[in-house]
């Protein structure tokens, strides 16, 4: 297929259709409201539906309402409007509806602004809801890796029956690309007989199924959060993906950049080359689960001195970079978050400060 | 080999649209290309600029402090962005609506009286086509035919629009051959 040029946010409304998602519901806000326009003008073309809910609180319950009856269902948001979905997000997860979740970030916190920024991190991997759940969180690079992780989002989150996370920030959104749509994506739902309440009429048990957060036996609640706790396992077995860029050079230091903020650093890292500084880059394209192993390796390579987080935010995949490299090279953070991507000439100048 | 443009100007100007164009051309020439607008809060209070990053290999930082060449519609965005410019980088300049000029030495200042241009061609908004064409002629950025069919296929469902889009087309081509 031909590529064509598009906005971040467009294109990610386009992978849904194309993953056979049906289902959106949304409630505008810079910088992600061209997905609800997208999709307002393309889902009655393929009988679809997309519902503008009265708050991001309503569009949360509304996702859980579709997911629960086993269909593919997707909102888009940026910063401030997840949080008012967090609380729905943990009750889809603790009742394991899987449903897929784009963050197209803001700064903040509270309305901050509406320049891009990475300052979900925390809120993305660790929680943001209640309880111990985990959300599957992927960030793209750029237009194309956002299509094709979101029409990756939804044959995840049905296997694990989770909740899936698209993390970019406004500049993937708002950026236009080259993007080529993949065709070969099985857009079948999987069987969903055995848990989504679906109508009685087709399916061949006579059993209800009830799709609930809820329970009030100690031992039972105990072991419905192991069997999340398995499902994470199982992600970290099998879903981590990252990228390594120069790690085959005898780098100094050790970048770990994911989404927009990585490809700042790709330039960082070609520029510095040709100035005969090596440095090296692991980036996270999953950030949970986080690709533990690569940063512990890569850091742990010799001629590595130091490990630095670059995030448009006050450092937060830091604090799990840290935990990864358990204390075998320093690690420090660079980065911004007034909504001014860091330029390539700032890092540069800050990796020279590192080596000194 | 990577090259960078900044189209600044007014809201309105169709500052969004002329960096669409060349990024569109670019694509149909097989580079690798980002378009990156400002959507910030200065868009708001009234001007608008967007970069355009072509290159033949995978494209790092789509973020650009200094591009190879700018286009300016008014004289605020010369202002703030002119000095930034690359040495050796083309600059254009709305002479309609900017009355100065760069006092740099090391760029190529193309002169381009895109607003009385348009209304000589009967419509002020076909400005940006003229300024369009006049910087992809003088700065090689990408081919001009491709350009041009790039232009007529944006208005194929207003197909009103198409002769006076490219008739200012060709008129940018005209000044900056003359220049």
């Amino acid at each position: 297929m031909a590529k064509v040029l598009m906005k971040g946010n467009e294109a990610i409304g386009e992978a849904a259709i194309r993953a056979g998602c049906l289902n959106y519901f949304a409630y505008p806000i810079t910088p992600q409201s061209e997905v609800a326009e997208y999709l307002a003008k393309r889902m009655p073309e393929v009988n679809g539906v997309f519902l503008q809910g009265e708050s991001e609180v309503a569009v949360g319950y509304m996702i859980f309402g579709a997911a629960a009856c086993g269909e593919r269902v997707m909102t888009t948001s940026s910063s401030p409007g997840i949080s008012l979905m967090s609380e729905a997000i943990s009750y889809i997860s603790g009742a394991r509806c899987p449903a897929v979740f784009v963050n197209i970030m803001r700064g903040g916190p509270g309305l901050g602004g509406i320049l891009p920024s990475q300052g979900d991190y925390l809120q993305a991997t660790k929680g943001g809801g209640h309880g111990d759940y985990k959300m599957l969180v992927m960030a793209p690079d750029g237009v194309q890796e956002a299509v094709e992780m979101t029409m990756l989002a939804f044959p995840l989150a049905e296997k694990y029956r989770n909740p899936v996370m698209i993390l970019g920030d406004g500049l993937i959104g708002q950026m236009m690309e080259p993007v080529e749509f993949p065709n070969n994506l099985n857009k079948e739902p999987t069987n969903k007989d055995h848990w989504a309440t679906n109508g009685m009429d087709t399916r061949k048990s006579k059993e209800k199924n009830i799709v609930k957060s809820l329970f009030l036996d100690p031992k039972v609640l105990n072991d419905h959060n192991l069997t999340l706790k398995s499902q994470y396992e199982k992600m970290k077995k099998q879903e981590i993906r990252f990228e390594a860029y120069n790690t085959d050079s005898d780098y100094q230091i050790l970048i770990v950049s994911y989404g927009t903020m990585s490809r700042v650093c790709k330039t960082v890292i070609d520029n510095l080359k040709i100035q005969g500084i090596e440095v090296g880059m692991i980036r996270p394209k999953t950030l949970f689960p986080f690709p533990e192993k690569a940063v512990y390796d890569a850091a742990c390579k010799k001629s590595c001195k130091k490990v630095v987080s670059i995030e448009m935010n006050m450092g937060q995949m830091l604090e799990d970079i840290e935990r990864c490299v358990k204390g075998k090279k320093e690690v420090s953070w660079y980065g911004k978050c007034g909504g001014d991507v860091p330029t390539p000439e700032e890092i540069i100048n800050h990796i020279k400060l590192l080596l000194k | 080999m990577q090259k960078e443009v900044m189209f600044a100007g007014f809201g309105g100007q169709g500052i969004l649209l002329s960096a669409k164009l060349l990024a569109y051309a670019a694509m149909e020439q097989g580079l690798e290309v980002a378009w990156v607008p400002s959507y910030g809060p200065e868009m708001r209070g009234g001007t608008a600029y967007c970069t355009v990053v072509v290159s033949d290999r995978l494209i790092g930082s789509p973020i650009i402090k200094n591009p190879a060449h700018l286009v300016a519609m008014n004289r605020p965005s010369l202002e703030k962005f002119a000095p930034d410019v690359k040495p050796d980088g083309v600059i254009l300049i709305n002479s309609s609506l900017i009355h100065v000029k760069t006092k740099r030495n090391d760029i190529t200042e193309l002169i381009v009286p895109a607003n009385e241009a348009a209304a000589n061609l009967g419509n002020v908004r076909c400005a940006n086509i003229i300024a369009l064409s006049a910087f992809a002629f003088k700065s090689k950025m990408v081919d001009i035919d491709i350009l041009c069919k790039c232009v007529e296929e944006e208005f194929a469902s207003k197909p009103k629009l198409i002769p006076l889009n490219i008739k200012a087309f060709n008129e940018g081509l005209k000044i900056a051959d003359t220049k």
